[in-house]
């Protein structure tokens, strides 16, 4: 350790001032290390997956239970979860099998009613944001079509079928319209809104840069409003999901709404519960996936 | 910047109306803002300063009176007439070179090839110290670095006339001092016009060679024009003990805190 030599006033100031500045070397990087063993990381990431897997486990095995305490007694209405398991395994267990051209697996069934969600859907979202960037914008556009739309969007999609299939005298079509007609509502609003919140300082820029409308909307529009777009979608496409399965029930088909109304004519109530749960995880994944899709497009920026 | 970048500022008059009710903001402003001068404006809040840039710029329409710059009149925004926001407002889904780009690409499209473009944003991105940080986002940056790529933005767009409204009003008092000097620096590299909006007296003449102070609302206009005649490079400590200097900043205080005071808050 080198000892500092005493401050003294004058004379070693100057000394120093006088110094040539040192030569210069490269640094040396040297790369550092979180300095935790690996043992330890392992274990914070278990911790950390186990912190949220767990819990809803617990809840999910005691609800199960309460199930089947419930509906134990000889003669109850429904089916208990054991019942289920013994009566309805082959779906469970194997959602791609076929065993025939109306006895197809579960996981067919969901691709068949995904097909006919991405159709519907898909419109709605191209559709829904470009009139919602119209409302956004224009005020005579938002004075005439908003109170047409707020009625209209009240509308349950069940309401929608007789006149869809009176229109399109085939059940596919019908069905990918009532999809489109119950899930552009959310886009619209919500896109609307969006463009509404534009920062006035962004459209400054804008008029300074001299941008034309088709720039402002790929430039400026669309990229200031995803998140509102996407918050939209996201109600959209589990708006869509409830239309479809709905649907089907009424229209027939080969989709998993189709099948839950058939088990019901049949009085298969295990295969109700199975579908149910294939149900809810497949909606559970669309809004996961579009929500994921959001964060990547808007790079994490958040509603202004 | 070899342009006449003569700018006319004749009977400018502006009133808000909504229903009924109109209120004047401003009444007949006249001046001349000359070529590579670097103008401030200064008043108390609510004076209109803000209003009359956003005519200059042509953001805003006048309601009497007209904008001149080089002999014709200007009316609506553009790139000639660049402007540098208080709030930076950069893109936030754009890096800092994206969201120069941006200007670059839209105002030299058909006027320099990309690899002149792509050399142009680098340089204006170096004369504000920030081309280490091209790739950024704004949510990466401090405020002084964000405000310094809205400088950037306005100069790559080569504009006449620079309008800079409130530049460091959101910033702390040593950015603040940094960003004078570099923009001093900048005005005199490039000897561009150039008009800013501030309320710290200190920053006005510290870095003008005008300042004009305005009237207090409603109905504001130019109480008076002060020449700073202060040599260039000005440097702050050195001024500190200046008589000019001193003389110019007790005639703009005793313009804004003796004869035209602020509105007192009613009880």
């Amino acid at each position: 350790m080198l000892s500092l030599p005493i401050l003294k006033s004058g004379g070693l100031t100057q000394k120093i001032s006088m110094q040539q500045s040192p030569a210069r070397t490269p640094a040396t990087v040297i790369p550092l290390r979180s300095g935790k063993p690996f043992a330890q990381v392992a274990k914070e990431k278990l911790a950390a997956v186990a912190v949220t897997v767990i819990p809803p486990l617990i809840v999910l095995v005691l609800l199960l239970l309460v199930w089947e305490l419930a509906f134990s007694r000889p003669g109850a209405s429904l089916p208990t979860p054991i019942q289920v398991w013994r009566e309805a395994q082959d779906l469970i267990r194997d959602p791609f099998f076929e065993n025939g051209p109306q006895d197809i697996g579960l996981g067919w069934r969901v691709l068949v009613s995904l097909q006919r969600v991405a159709f519907g859907f898909g419109l709605a979202a191209v559709i829904g944001v470009l009139v919602g960037a119209l409302i956004g914008q224009s005020v005579w556009a938002m004075r005439g079509l908003d109170p047409i739309f707020q009625v209209l969007r009240t509308v349950p999609p069940l309401a929608w079928l007789p006149i869809s299939l009176a229109a399109f005298r085939d059940s596919a079509p019908s069905a990918i319209f009532v999809i489109f007609i119950t899930s552009i509502w959310p886009v619209i609003i919500n896109t609307a809104v969006g463009v509404r919140n534009i920062p006035q300082d962004y459209r400054n820029i804008a008029a300074v840069l001299q941008l034309n409308s088709i720039e402002f909307f790929w430039r400026i529009l669309v990229p200031a409003a995803a998140p509102y777009i996407f918050t939209g979608l996201r109600i959209g496409i589990g708006l869509s999901w409830l239309a479809i399965v709905a649907a089907e029930m009424l229209t027939g088909g080969v989709g998993i709404g189709f099948f839950i109304w058939d088990a019901w004519n049949s009085s298969r109530l295990p295969d109700i519960i199975v579908a149910l749960a294939y149900i809810g995880i497949v909606g559970f994944l669309l809004d996961k996936l579009v929500s994921a899709v959001g964060s990547i497009v808007t790079r994490g920026v958040q509603a202004s | 910047m070899a342009n006449n970048s003569y700018l006319k500022l004749e009977q400018i008059g502006k009133s808000f109306s909504r229903g009924a009710a109109t209120t004047e903001v401003l009444r007949d402003i006249s001046m001349v803002i000359n070529e590579g001068e670097y103008v401030s404006i200064i008043g108390h809040s609510g004076c209109g300063k803000s209003t009359l840039l956003n005519i200059i710029a042509g953001l805003t329409q006048v309601t009497t009176g007209a904008v001149i710059l080089e002999e014709r009149e200007v009316n609506s925004p553009g790139p000639e007439r660049a402007v540098v926001f208080q709030n930076h407002s950069l893109l936030p889904w754009l890096t800092v070179y994206e969201n120069v780009a941006l200007a670059v690409n839209k105002v030299f499209a058909n006027k320099k090839s990309r690899a002149e473009r792509h050399e142009w944003i680098e340089h204006n991105l170096q004369l504000v110290h920030m081309l280490h940080a091209k790739d950024k986002r704004p949510a990466e940056i401090s405020g002084g670095m964000k405000q310094r790529v809205g400088i950037a933005r306005g100069l790559a767009m080569e504009p006449k006339i620079l309008l800079l409204d409130e530049p460091f009003g959101a910033l702390d008092a040593l950015t603040r001092a940094h960003l004078q000097d570099s923009i001093m620096e900048i005005h005199m590299k490039l000897g561009n016009t150039m008009v800013m909006i501030t309320h710290d007296v200190d920053e006005a003449i510290l870095l003008s060679d005008r300042v004009v102070m305005m009237t207090n609302g409603p109905a504001a206009t130019i109480g008076e024009i002060l020449d700073v005649k202060l040599a260039r490079p000005r440097r702050r400590l050195e001024l500190v003990n200046n008589k000019t200097y001193t003389e110019a900043r007790s005639a703009v205080l005793e313009f804004l805190y003796a004869r035209h005071k602020a509105p007192t808050i009613a009880a």
